[in-house]
């Protein structure tokens, strides 16, 4: 069984799920964010891939990616990484990042070393069902690979449903019309759209994520789905620290609380 | 016709739709609907009335009799840079604003790189009372003043991007980012044959009114309606794809697409990007494009803002690959030289991207009876400062 659907049959809900960037701060931060996220519980880890062109992504996380490739972060080089420090055998990690850089990696290469190296899943914001479907569902799948889908306020119940049955692991559930970054709070309009959507009843397990950015945000989070996705906070407490340990666990004290 | 979309949004290889899903309900709405709306009778008489009346078209097909003897050959230009806002850009962003206020939108977003398109844009936005916003390079910004001046004067809201390179590719970006943000109200005008099906397509089809038309003028001129050469520059390709349109199941007539070779296609400072790019993905579509080894997109560098694109639009990669057209590419010298000899020749100063095309005629070696049309997409008034600059610099 892939660990993505171990970890939702073990627990169903506030799990929490955390992104960074590979290779920020610095280039061989990677495996130590990484591990420290799992010492402090972290049940779900995203490695965002970093892209020079993210278009879903809000100022944090374009700049977080930015300096991640000046440090000289590649695909190539963050597999390095992670086969030196290799993914425990039951953490849940999915890879993020953009279509360009895993095309010119190779698709089948990058499905099967990324399985290799313990990936979950993967989350490829610019694939959308379509096109996966059309041409690359069937790697995915020889390589156990889950490929999270994300739905949004936007999106219709019937696409919705499209969806759900075409996913495994889990959704995506974008809190709001938006690109990455704090909102600071979450509004009523978005409680009613979360209670919509978990009032459909989907398959699949069901994370929020944009815009959660602390303890409030995503315990209000985890009462309408199985957990909550932190990015731009997380990526924002690292690049000023100059001991990542203490504030990868001060972060994660802080919202676990 | 052989060089359509097929159903799934791909010319050939290249094409779809490679964008989040945040923007799925808009782009899917605009697949639904495009040539539904397009097609309409109420729709074509609308557009072409004020492609008569407020763009001036038929934009002339002009017979260059000096620059025909210079280069031994016979010249026709096509003066797009005779259209309102003096560029081929307002055939596009005329069709897209009556498209958008069909669909109910109130808020138009787009990117620009020279300025132009942001120009056509801010023009139409006004003719219909929607509110536009442009997002700008912030090295274009400066380096194209004038067009920054005019969209203000007419109301729209320029915002510069100031991540990556700060050229074109960021301004569509944030241009992307901005429809994210905004998926209810918000219409985005692309200003090219790119970006995710249907958006190629339709900026295509809005821009084969050029090809149209020389059709019938060339016929007119001179008894047949093929020419034997149609040239016109590539950025993203919106000129070229509209001056090829209704001759690419025309086998006879040779296409050349022209782009810029910046200081030198090896020299590292370049936006030839059928000679350095190679397949990826860039702003939702399939084509090919300038990037790195591990798959980053390159900073492209051209004097002309226009040009300054690591990217092609699908349909280009696709003529590309099937040797349906050909490409070539242009220094930054050659041209500016090529300008110069134009307002020198035929009193007629060029944009900067346009002069790439001209520059293309000495490589040609047409016979003296051939005919070669070029399409002159914009012109020069943008690009003042930069053609006093180096004609200073190179009489001291
Ligand atoms: C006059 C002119 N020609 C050409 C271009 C390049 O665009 P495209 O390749 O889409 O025609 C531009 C873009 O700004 C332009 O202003």
């Amino acid at each position: 069984m892939n660990k993505l659907n171990q970890l939702f049959s073990k627990k169903n809900k506030n799990i929490l799920s955390v992104y960074f960037t590979a290779g920020f701060p610095k280039l061989d931060d990677t495996a130590e964010i990484l591990s420290e996220l799992l010492t402090n519980g972290v049940d779900m880890i995203e490695v965002g891939m970093p892209f020079s062109d993210p278009l879903a992504d809000g100022a944090v996380i374009q700049r977080s990616s930015e300096q991640a490739l000046q440090n000289g972060m590649s695909i190539a080089k963050l597999f390095d990484q992670l086969k030196n420090n290799s993914i425990k055998s039951s953490s849940a990690v999915l890879l993020m990042g953009y279509l360009n850089p895993v095309l010119q990696y190779g698709m089948e290469k990058f499905c099967k070393d990324a399985s290799g190296l313990g990936i979950s899943g993967v989350i490829i914001p610019d694939l959308p069902l379509h096109e996966y479907t059309l041409h690359y569902k069937e790697l995915f799948e020889k390589y156990d690979l889950a490929n999270i889908f994300l739905i949004t306020p936007q999106t219709s119940e019937s696409r919705i449903r499209l969806i759900d049955d075409c996913s495994s692991g889990f959704i995506y559930v974008v809190s709001s019309a938006s690109t990455t970054g704090a909102k600071g709070q979450i509004e009523q309009s978005q409680e009613e759209y979360f209670e919509r959507i978990r009032s459909m009843n989907l398959k699949n397990p069901l994370m929020i994520g944009f815009g959660i950015s602390d303890s409030k945000t995503f315990t209000k989070a985890c009462e309408y789905a199985n957990g909550a996705i932190i990015g731009s906070a997380f990526v924002k407490a690292l690049s000023g620290s100059n001991d990542l340990k203490a504030s990868v666990n001060k972060f994660i004290t802080e919202i676990r609380n | 016709m052989k060089f359509e979309v097929n159903e799934h949004g791909y010319y050939g290889n290249y094409g779809g739709a490679y964008i989040p899903e945040m923007l799925f309900p808009n782009v899917q709405e605009l697949k639904e609907k495009y040539l539904l709306i397009m097609n309409d009778a109420s729709f074509k008489e609308e557009f072409d009335l004020l492609l008569k009346d407020y763009v001036g078209r038929p934009s002339p097909l002009y017979y260059a009799s000096r620059l025909s003897v210079h280069y031994k050959t016979k010249i026709y230009l096509k003066r797009e840079d005779l259209n309102h806002t003096g560029a081929h850009k307002i055939n596009n962003t005329l069709g897209q604003i009556l498209l958008a206020k069909r669909l109910g939108k109130t808020r138009i977003i787009a990117e620009t790189g020279a300025g132009q398109h942001g120009v056509a844009t801010a023009t139409v936005c006004a003719l219909m009372g929607l509110k536009c916003i442009v997002y700008m390079g912030e090295i274009d910004i400066e380096r194209q003043a004038p067009n920054v001046a005019r969209m203000k004067l007419l109301g729209a809201e320029v915002i510069p991007a100031t991540s990556g390179s700060k050229t074109l590719k960021d301004a569509t970006n944030e241009a992307i980012r901005d429809w994210i943000n905004n998926p209810v109200d918000t219409y985005y005008i692309i200003g090219s044959v790119v970006g995710p099906h249907p958006y190629p397509d339709m900026v295509a089809k809005f821009q084969s009114v050029i090809s149209e038309e020389i059709k019938t003028q060339l016929k007119e001129k001179t008894g047949k309606e093929d020419p034997d050469f149609v040239i016109a520059c590539v950025g993203g390709g919106s000129n070229a794809a509209g001056a090829f349109y209704h001759f690419l199941d025309s086998g006879n007539v040779k296409l050349i697409a022209v782009e810029a070779a910046g200081k030198g296609v090896d020299s590292g400072h370049s936006a030839a990007t059928s000679i350095l790019g190679k397949p990826g993905i860039i702003h939702g579509s399939k084509t090919l494009l300038m990037q790195t080894f591990d798959g980053q997109i390159t900073e492209p560098y051209s004097i002309s803002a226009g040009l300054d694109y690591p990217g092609v639009g699908p349909i280009h990669a696709h003529l590309f690959e099937t040797g349906r057209a050909t490409f070539a590419s242009i220094t930054d010298e050659e041209a500016l030289e090529a300008a110069y000899l134009l307002c020198e020749l035929e009193g007629i100063i060029p944009a900067l991207e346009s002069a790439h095309a001209f520059a293309h005629l000495k490589y040609l070696n047409a016979k003296p009876d051939e005919i070669v049309v070029i399409n002159l997409s914009g012109r020069g008034d943008k690009d003042l400062a930069t053609y006093i600059r180096h004609k200073d610099l190179a009489n001291e």
